[in-house]
This record gives structure tokens, sequence and C-alpha cells, in this order.
């Protein structure tokens, strides 16, 4: 109990600005982005397996193994996202630079309205593949569309974006993330080679 | 365009508490009774612009506007209805917003229940109040604007966290703020008075409900978290000492030793200074609460906004908070011998040695909860400050106040001859030694706990029994609502020894795998597994696992465990089978699918555990019966 002589009551305070400091320390601490951002578990994981229909041609499937060999781009996206809307013009520029191979990944979409978008407003994409039931992008750990994946050669997961890309965001994350995985700009299969 | 309202009805409610803050403090020092008048009005008005804001960010929540940020990361299109209410406060922002409507609704309550106090005193608290709300509502508008726009806007939303998607959900965090945000009441009239100098035990007597009302709140906030955890989490516990769990009982152990400490001040005159520091501390206690989860400074598995921006605001403004109010205590703090002189042998002495452990416990939770900090700022490596460490200094603690608590009704105040309360007490002492033995010999499992919980509550209740049959007998056979609502708080006190000891000396479990038929055996009971089936939920799909439970041959229950997986995230969220029962729960999880048609499935038995909750309930009941006492809000000063 305080003997509420002067002294004693500056204890209070003195304990309290120990405390401050401590908790000081704690927030310089966790100034690291490390622990703030939403790390994506899957960053530096190998990418989920998958064997998803091609939305032209939903006889045929494609693997993760298929895409193998180059570092690829795996766009998310719906024909019922307005924001994808937004994206495809960025997203058709990138894919006109041919620096990789673009995957469209259609998320809980009626395959004929995506064909529909497609038609309408250009394809960008190398080869779209359909996860009508979206059963695929819950191992994907997809939150949203628009979203975005960087895979390289080996099929481990590089980079990820949630939301729309913008020019800003490829020349600043994704062009310096996929220089960094493939040096020799082997990105885009030779002629030829069939998605 | 009405989010945009929304933001503007914050950016005025900043305005509004700001003059709230500032003339009615300037105007209680300088005596102008204008200024002082700015008060209430300008409460009033800030808690309707606070509603108006919670009210639209509620509205873009049922209406799915995903072009709102907050919205699109905390909603989704197929999530139910009731969930887009409750996901309002689902994540930092809103739930900032919660704290400021709360705050204000608090406020204007003071403002509209203060009519006999003098001008001066109200002005000075209200100006407190409103001091705390510029706070609050710069850190919504700078850190963490709930209104932030989202261009272009998200298609889809990301979804509430699948925890927080739960019933429980929905009143935890209200009643956790409605006790946080309620010590502010004490908090401002323990700061206008040490700005006027002097400790009116008048005005103290009315701050005494308000107290017993937050105290209430915070103790049904943190039994919900507590059952929460137990039946969404699929473990089993009850209690973690997680951070975040310890972020609010901190400030519950001070405002229960602030309860004590307030009737001791207003009854008898004495511990003045030391209730004005307790009340600054419990609700410092409340912020620093806030400031942990908030910060992200600690981790835990509650963990939910971690943004080094956001942390240094609210450490600034904890620092300005409580280093000035600590500050001024230091200046200004009464003597503590000005009440009326007590012995040693006297009911002071005992609430002395009440508030010296419920403090201490709380001085000993708050080093637990921060010392991994400390050994990270010092180098010394990322440490875990484990159960074993609180529950070990916990019981410690508080078996003192277990054995002293029927002592503390019975024995006068000032002077008591202390054979008197002594020999009431004698037999119902040997009463509960007798019913220690004999539990010792019959238990199952781990004598000793069943037997500390069983004599400790039979001691408590039996003790708190001979108080209520004193009264009865005495002249008059005068029952106040406050002593009402101390022995419903007292006899919750004992429910919660048995439930918490009883289900930490008797809960059986096992985990194994069983395939469809399997059975396993629990105690008296056969659990027989019937297999999992596939199931749609309205946005995540479920394994949906069948287990009976047989008593003998007789069919006692059937339970349903899922394992649910969220479509918009993927994330896997346990539901635990419970059948609920005063005896206790049965209680199946299920583990990871194994293979074939076999899961591993882990089933539980839980003796007595609702107690827990129940005797909390009692003790949250009993506050809020105190606050009733028509003698706080009689007008005539008491000798």
């Amino acid at each position: 109990m305080s003997e509420s002589t002067p002294a004693a009551r500056w204890i209070p305070l003195a304990v309290f600005a120990a405390l401050a400091l401590l908790l000081a320390a704690g927030v310089w601490l966790s100034r690291n982005p490390d622990r703030e951002a939403l790390p994506s578990p899957l960053i530096d994981k190998p990418a989920p397996q998958f064997a998803l229909p091609v939305l032209h041609e939903p006889d045929r499937k494609v693997t993760l193994a298929d895409l193998k060999g180059a570092p690829f781009v795996l766009n998310v996206w719906g024909s019922w996202c307005p924001s994808c809307r937004d994206e495809h013009p960025v997203l058709t520029r990138f894919a006109e630079t041919k620096r990789v191979r673009v995957v469209g990944f259609n998320w809980k979409d009626e395959p004929d309205d995506a064909r529909r978008w497609l038609d309408q407003f250009g394809n960008p994409y190398w080869v779209v593949i359909a996860d009508i039931e979206g059963k695929s992008a819950i191992d994907w750990g997809i939150y949203g569309a628009p979203e975005t994946f960087l895979v390289d050669a080996n099929g481990t997961i590089r980079w990820k974006h949630v939301g729309p890309l913008t020019d800003a965001l490829i020349a600043g994350e994704l062009v310096p993330a996929i220089d960094a995985i493939d040096p020799q700009h082997e990105g885009m299969p030779r002629e030829g080679m069939k998605p | 365009m009405l989010p945009e309202l929304g933001q503007l009805a914050l950016v005025l409610a900043l305005l509004v508490a700001g003059m709230q803050a500032v003339l009615p403090l300037l105007g209680a020092q300088r005596g102008r009774v204008s200024w002082m008048s700015v008060a209430r009005p300008a409460a009033y008005l800030q808690f309707a612009l606070v509603l108006l804001a919670f009210a639209i960010l509620t509205h873009a929540f049922t209406t799915q506007d995903f072009s709102l940020r907050y919205v699109a990361t905390n909603s989704n299109s197929l999530l139910p209805m009731v969930y887009r209410y409750t996901a309002v406060w689902g994540a930092h922002e809103g739930s900032l917003l919660l704290w400021a409507l709360i705050l204000s609704l608090w406020t204007a309550a003071v403002a509209r229940f203060s009519q006999r106090l003098p001008l001066p005193v109200i002005a000075r608290v209200l100006g407190v109040m409103g001091l705390v709300a510029v706070g609050f509502l710069a850190f919504l508008l700078f850190t963490s604007n709930p209104f932030e726009r989202l261009l272009p806007a998200a298609g889809e939303g990301r979804d509430l966290n699948p925890l927080l998607q739960d019933p429980g959900m929905i009143i935890h965090p209200p009643m956790l703020y409605l006790g946080y945000v309620g010590f502010s009441v004490p908090f401002a009239f323990a700061i206008a008075a040490l700005l006027d100098g002097k400790v009116d035990t008048r005005w103290l007597r009315w701050t005494r409900p308000w107290t017993n009302v937050a105290w209430g709140f915070l103790t049904c906030g943190i039994a919900l978290g507590s059952w929460w955890a137990y039946y969404e989490l699929g473990w089993g516990g009850w209690w973690f000492w997680d951070p975040v769990e310890n972020a609010s009982f901190m400030p519950w152990l001070a405002g229960a030793a602030l309860l004590h400490s307030q009737a001791v001040t207003e009854k008898r005159g004495s511990f003045r200074g030391w209730t004005l520091l307790l009340a600054i501390a419990t609700f410092s206690l409340s912020l620093l609460g806030t400031f942990l989860v908030r910060s992200g400074v600690l981790t835990s598995v509650h963990a939910f906004a971690a943004d080094p921006m956001r942390g240094l605001f609210i450490l600034i403004f904890l620092g300005t908070v409580v280093g000035g109010s600590l500050l001024l205590y230091a200046l200004r703090a009464p003597s503590d011998n000005d009440g009326a002189p007590f012995a040693a042998s006297s009911r002071e002495t005992l609430l002395l040695a009440n508030n010296l452990l419920l403090s201490t416990a709380c001085a000993m939770v708050l080093i637990g909860t921060l010392y991994p900090l400390l050994a990270d700022a010092l180098e010394l490596g990322k440490i875990s400050v484990g159960p074993p460490y609180f529950a070990l200094l916990f019981t410690v603690l508080m078996a003192p106040l277990v054995l002293l608590l029927p002592f503390g009704p019975l024995t006068k105040w000032q002077r008591e001859q202390a054979s008197r309360p002594f020999a009431m007490l004698v037999p119902w002492a040997g009463l509960a030694i007798g019913v220690g033995i004999a539990t010792f010999f019959l238990a199952p499992q781990s004598p000793w706990k069943v037997a500390a919980g069983l004599a400790g509550a039979t001691w408590v209740a039996a003790g708190t029994v001979r108080f209520v049959w004193t009264r009865f007998n005495s002249q008059g056979r005068r029952f106040t609502p406050e002593m009402v609502g101390m022995t419903f708080a007292h006899v919750g006190i004992a429910v919660f020894l048995i439930g918490a000891l009883l289900v930490e000396g008797l809960a059986q479990q096992r985990e194994l795998a069983l395939a469809p038929g399997g059975t396993v055996a629990l105690g008296n009971k056969t659990f027989v597994f019937d297999g999992v089936q596939h199931r749609q939920g309205p946005n995540y799909e479920a394994d949906h696992g069948t287990v009976r439970v047989f008593d003998g041959n007789r069919l006692v229950t059937t339970l349903h465990p899922e394992k649910r997986r969220y479509a918009s995230g993927g994330q896997v969220m346990t539901e635990a089978g419970i059948a609920p029962g005063l005896r206790g729960d049965l209680y199946v999880a299920l583990g990871e699918p194994l293979g074939g048609d076999a899961w591993a499935v882990r089933v539980h038995a839980k003796p007595f555990v609702r107690w827990i909750w129940i005797g909390a309930l009692f003790m949250a009941i009993g506050g809020f019966i105190t606050a009733t006492d028509r003698r706080f809000r009689r007008q005539d000063p008491a000798a």
C-alpha cells in the first residue's frame, strides 16, 4: 500500500516508465516488415499439384508437371469479377512483352461466360485452366480474385500478389522477381511448344 | 457516398470530443460556468456521431460493399447474414470503432445520470473521458480508418476469419469492451478528484455502481471468451494463459481489487490515495490490454493486427494518458492516513489483504505476459512463459484469498474481537476439512486437486451462507442490494472453484485412430465412431462425423464433430461435438483423416466444466445487483 510519503508517490510513475520503455522496445522489434505482412505460407514452397481442364479444350487436362521447365505467372480471374476487368489491360500489356508465360486460372466460373469474356476483351493468356468448383484454389490458398502467383521452373512459388496488378507493381516487383529466377530470359518457351 | 458520410461523422466526433475535453476542463479550473456547461451536450453529440459512423459501417457489411477495404478483407458474398453484423468488429479497424462507440455510450450515460453532481466535478469527469475519446478517434482516423476505399473495388471479399464465425463471438467483444471502457468512469473520477485536490467520498460513492457494472461486463466477456476457446479451438481447454487472455484478465484482477477498496474508502474514508491509484491502474491496464492486442507486439493464437505504426501510436497515447495520470497522482495524491483509524483485527485489514493479493496476482500476470518481450529486447532469445508458471503462482496467491474470504463479511469495521468470526466459522471450517478428506480418498485421480477444489468451495459457500444467516437473524433483517450482490459474487467463486479444480483434476481424454464402427472406452462410457459424411455448409464444406455414446447398452447421446473447410480461404476449422451437462461434458473432436475412412478422433470427459462459466456468471450478476443499491444514488451525504 502506498505510504503517501512524497517519494513513495513517485513509485507508480517510475514503474510505468520502465514498462513504457519495454513496450517501446517491443514496438521497435516489431517494425520488421516480415511480421507485419501476411506472408503466404506458400512462398518458396512447391506449388500445389493439380490437374485441371483447359478452358477451350475441356477434354484436355493440364498438370503442374506440364508447366514446369520454365517460370510462369499464374493469374486468378473470373468473368464475375469486376476488378479482373480493370486488371485486364495491365495484364495484356505485360503478356505482350513475352517475358514469361501467363497462365490464366479461371476460378469458380461458368466456362461459357469465361470464353465469352475472353472473346470480348481479348485473351492475354498462354493457356487458361478452369477450376470450376474452386477445389484446386483451396490448395493455392486463394483469397479472392484477382490474385497472381509467380512460379519458377522447378515449380516453386516465388511471389504472390492479392488484388489487381498495376503497371507500377509489375515493374517494381514482378519483373525483378522474374529476373532473379530467370536471368537468361528463357521464360518464354520456344515457338512450337504447345501449352 | 454513405462511407464518406461515416468518415465525416468520425471527423466531427473527433472535433466534438476535443471540445468536450478542453472547454470543460479549463472551465472547471477557472470557474467558468458556460465553458463547463459544454460538457453534457458535447457528450451526447459525440455519441450520436460515433453511432452514426458505426451504423454506416454495419450497413456496408450487410449490403456487401466491397469497395471498402475493411469490408472486402472481412466479409464474403457467402457469409451468412448474422455474421455480417459481427464481422463489423471482426478485425482491427471495426473493433476500435466499437471501442470508441462504447466509450461514447458510457460518456453519454455519465452525462445523463450525473444530474446531482456539482457542475465542476461532472465537467472534469466528462472532460477526461473526452480526452480519452480524442486519442481513440484520432487512432481510428489516422492509422486504422474503417472507411478507407479500395479502388478498384474487389469483386469478392476475403471473408471473415472463420474462427470468428461463431455465435459466441457475436457478444464476446462487446461485453469485453463494455468492461474495459467502463473502467474509464472511475478513472475519470480519480483524475477529476486529483485535479480538484480533494477526494470527496460522496462522489466516490457515486462511481461505485459504475465500477461494479464494468467489472460485471468484463467478467461476462472473459467467461464468453473462455467458453468460445473451449468449443471452437478443439483442444478442450478453457484457459490458456495466452497473452490476449491475460490482457483482459489483468484489468479484471485490478478491477476486483478496486471494487473492494472503493467500499472501504466510501464507508470508512480510508485508503483514499490507494483507491485513486487503483482506479488509474485498472483503466491503464485496460488500455495496456488494447495496446498488447492491437500493436502485435506480442504474438498469440489470437493475434489480429500487427502494425508498428499503430503500435507506436497507441504507445504514445498510453504514455500520455497513464504517464500523465501517474504524474498527477505523484504531485497531488491525498494521504492515506485521513480515514477512520482501524485495528489490526478489522474488516479494513482483511480488505487490505484482499487488495494486496489481487494486486500481486495482477503484477504476476503482467510480468509473465511481458517477460518474453523483455527477453527478446535484451536478446536473451525467444522464450515463452507457459501455463506452469501462471498456474503455480496464481494458486499460491489465490489460496490465502479463498481462506480469508469468509471472514471478511463477518468481521466488523474498525475493530473486531478476532475470536468472534472465528467462533462463527469453526464448524464450517470443520465441514470443509471433512469434505476435503473424504474426497481425497474417494477421488479416482489427482486427489489433491479434487480435495482442494471441493474443500475450498465448501468453505467459501458455507462461510457466505453463515453471513446470510447472521444478517437474517439480526434486527431488521436488512439485506441491501450491496449485500445480495456480494453474496452472489462470493458464491460464484465457490462454484468456479468446483468447476476449475474438478475439471483439471478429473478430466480424461483419449486420442486414437478409428475406422467406422470402431469404439473407444472412456470411464464408464463407450464411444462408437460411425464414420464421416460430406456436407455442404453456407460458406464451407464439412466432414461431418457421427459418434454415438453408450453407457452400457443405453444410448446416452449422439455427437457430431466437424472439420470445416472454408471456401474463401481454405482454412480448416474444428467444431467439437459436445454433450453439455451440469455434471460434466462429453466432448469429441475430429483430428486428421488417416486414409480410407479412418480418422484420428479425440474424446474427452470434462467433469463439471460448466461450473467455471456458471461461477463467472454468478460473479457478474453479483456486480450488477450491487450496482442497483439505492444508497449509491442517495442525495444526502452520510456522515
